[in-house]
């Protein structure tokens, strides 16, 4: 884990400076971090990063996880599936196992924090605990919001509006809640394996252990094996080029504890790539960081084509490499690229398909928006911005007034 | 004595408010009731986001109206709302009423952007606090200048004027203060809004620099 003064050179001293000055004023507060896988996906990631960063600036920060079935994270995968607006059937008696699942979790978890930080909606129900406890309690929704469906969000909202105040990570995520609501995108850490320079050995050594033809455009998304990423689309915008670029796909990615849908999505996807030697389906394990890194760094564009996406750090990531990327302009994608000046954001198969011919066929405009995409990352999405929001956020649930002035 | 100038940095904190607008007249009427902090934070945050672009974005109400709703023309007008002529919120918030309610008045179809698009109030929750840096003369002033974030010098210059409602930038009134009412007079004459942070840094640094 890198120390905090190493970013330095990133994103400059008066930024780190500053993060010390405004640390200060949390001293001896305890954030309780809570959310429902240790590994895998983005949640988990951020606060693998996060939590030992806000400890160098001494504050108390700890994560916990809950504990579920095989049942339970079925649910919550409707629940999560359903929020995104897909038709699920989730029964009175799932809501109630649901239920019971979290205030199981919630007799069992020592709640020691002053800010006890839940993540997603799989825990939400150990707000139940606050009245007893008192505390401030802060909900942290990671998902698109844009169409949840209508009876899950009603289940969700009793709970929601018992927290102190809720964080979304893109506009079009915010309701009409009686609470308040608070805009904080997530983040990519630049000194993390996934996400720090390379050699062009450690490239070579990753691409031949896939068996990669470095001398051909190689066109890569990297994501979990989830029907919203449409890894299923992105062999359909592949196949509908081929016939004009000499290329290659690299489909990569894992699965996360929570999420028992990704075999199947995995074998739909090993189905419809089977007849075409370049394209590769990698199945990659949790500690696979170096390995996307490198697929990053040595593709030609990146692309991202999510039917949803809470946020969609992927971007992000192959952004901060100066890779072009093409990406669907669904959750929170649209913060990190302006279509045509940091990347393409496009809204169906034969539209990916256009501009990934375009991009394959004009290298040097592809350069120029990885480049612009860069420098959009380094200014707003990188863990150093993310720790000053959730330190603004922190303060301000001890002060009413929108001018909080600090001795 | 030489009262000394004492620098301070702030943060935002964006908040949600939860409404949206779907064309020009629900625009007008969100402005109309959101908070002044909202109008504030529609009118100053890309300073920040974008300070290394230049020329800089506009306000967010003029760059919905522009690239989402597809109104050129009355993007252009709001985008030209002369942010420093305003001495309040609500003063901004009564021009950028104006301009909106003119272009309802006309006649034609309604314009409405597709779900997905629409226009999101925010609002911004500021926390402000002391730097290590202070000053009691110029030079002082000067190596404080070249090292404070782009964060303290926006404190001093936007949030001073317009949301404390100084009337001036920190910066001038201080200069003015101690007797040098030349130099705060210029760093009060030029736009902040039309100049990048570090462009705003540099100016300011190059007219007190002739007087260390």
């Amino acid at each position: 884990m890198p120390e905090i003064k190493e970013y330095v050179d990133i994103v400059g001293q008066s930024v780190i400076d500053e993060l010390y000055i405004f640390a200060r004023h949390l001293q001896g507060k305890t954030i309780q971090n809570i959310n429902s896988t240790p590994v895998g996906g983005g949640v988990a990631e951020i606060l693998t990063r996060m939590v030992p960063l806000l400890r160098q600036l001494e504050i108390d920060a700890r994560w916990d996880v809950i504990k579920g079935n095989e049942r339970f994270f079925s649910i919550t995968k409707s629940m999560h599936n359903a929020l995104h607006g897909a038709a699920e059937n989730i029964s009175a008696d799932d809501l109630e196992y649901f239920t019971q699942v979290n205030r199981e979790n919630a007799a069992e978890i020592n709640f020691v924090g002053d800010i006890v930080f839940v993540h997603d909606p799989q825990p939400i129900i150990l707000i139940e605990r606050k009245q007893e406890l008192g505390k401030k309690w802060i909900w942290r929704c990671h998902i698109d919001f844009t169409e949840p469906d209508p009876n899950v969000m009603s289940f969700l909202k009793n709970y929601i509006e018992q927290y102190d105040a809720a964080v979304f990570s893109a506009p079009s995520f915010s309701r009409k809640l009686a609470i308040p609501q608070v805009l904080i995108s997530p983040s990519i850490d630049p000194l993390s394996d996934k996400n720090r320079e390379l050699t062009d050995h450690e490239i070579e050594t990753v691409l031949n252990r896939f068996n990669l033809d470095r001398s051909r455009p190689i066109v890569t998304q990297i994501s979990r094996f989830d029907y919203l990423k449409d890894p299923v689309g992105v062999i359909q915008v592949f196949k509908l080029i081929k016939r004009y670029a000499d290329c290659q796909l690299v489909l990569a990615g894992g699965g996360a504890t929570d999420d028992p849908e990704g075999a199947k999505v995995l074998e739909e996807v090993n189905a419809a790539a089977a007849d075409d030697p370049d394209i590769h389906v990698i199945f990659l394990p949790p500690s696979s960081d170096i390995e996307i890194n490198a697929l990053q760094r040595a593709s030609a564009v990146v692309m991202q084509k999510s039917l949803k996406e809470g946020f969609g750090l992927t971007v992000a990531e192959a952004l901060w490499k100066g890779r072009p990327v093409i990406a669907s302009a669904v959750g929170g994608i649209p913060l990190q690229i302006t279509h045509k000046y940091s990347g393409i954001l496009t809204y169906s198969i034969e539209g990916t398909a256009y501009y990934l011919k375009q991009l394959l066929n004009d290298p040097e405009y592809a350069e120029k928006l990885g480049a612009n995409g860069r420098e959009h990352i380094r200014n707003n999405f990188l863990i150093t911005r993310h720790i000053r929001d959730y330190l603004m956020l922190f303060i301000s649930l001890y002060h009413d007034e929108d001018m909080i002035y600090l001795g | 004595m030489t009262p000394p100038f004492h620098f301070y940095t702030q943060a935002h904190l964006v908040c949600l408010l939860g409404t949206k607008a779907k064309n020009a007249a629900e625009l007008t009427e969100g402005i109309r009731k959101i908070p002044e902090s909202s109008i504030y934070y529609h009118t100053h945050h890309f300073l920040r986001q974008h300070n290394y672009l230049s020329p800089e974005p506009t306000n967010d109400f003029a760059y919905w109206v522009s690239n989402l709703l597809g109104r050129r023309e009355l993007g252009e007008a709001l985008a030209s709302v002369d942010i420093i002529r305003f001495k309040t919120l609500e003063e901004l918030r009564a021009e950028f009423i104006k301009k909106l309610e003119k272009y309802n008045g006309r006649k034609g179809p309604v314009c409405e952007v597709p779900e997905g698009h629409e226009f999101h109030f925010m609002s911004c929750v500021t926390v402000v606090t002391p730097t290590n840096y202070q000053a009691t003369n110029i030079p002082e002033f000067l190596e404080a200048m070249k090292n404070i974030s782009v964060n303290s010098l926006y404190y001093h210059i936007f949030e001073a004027r317009m949301r404390l409602a100084n009337g001036a930038n920190d910066f001038a009134i201080w200069l003015k203060n101690i007797g040098l009412e030349k130099p705060a007079r210029l760093i009060s004459q030029f736009d902040p809004y039309t100049i990048t942070l570090e462009g705003l840094r540099e100016r300011i640094i190059e007219i007190v620099g002739k007087y260390a």
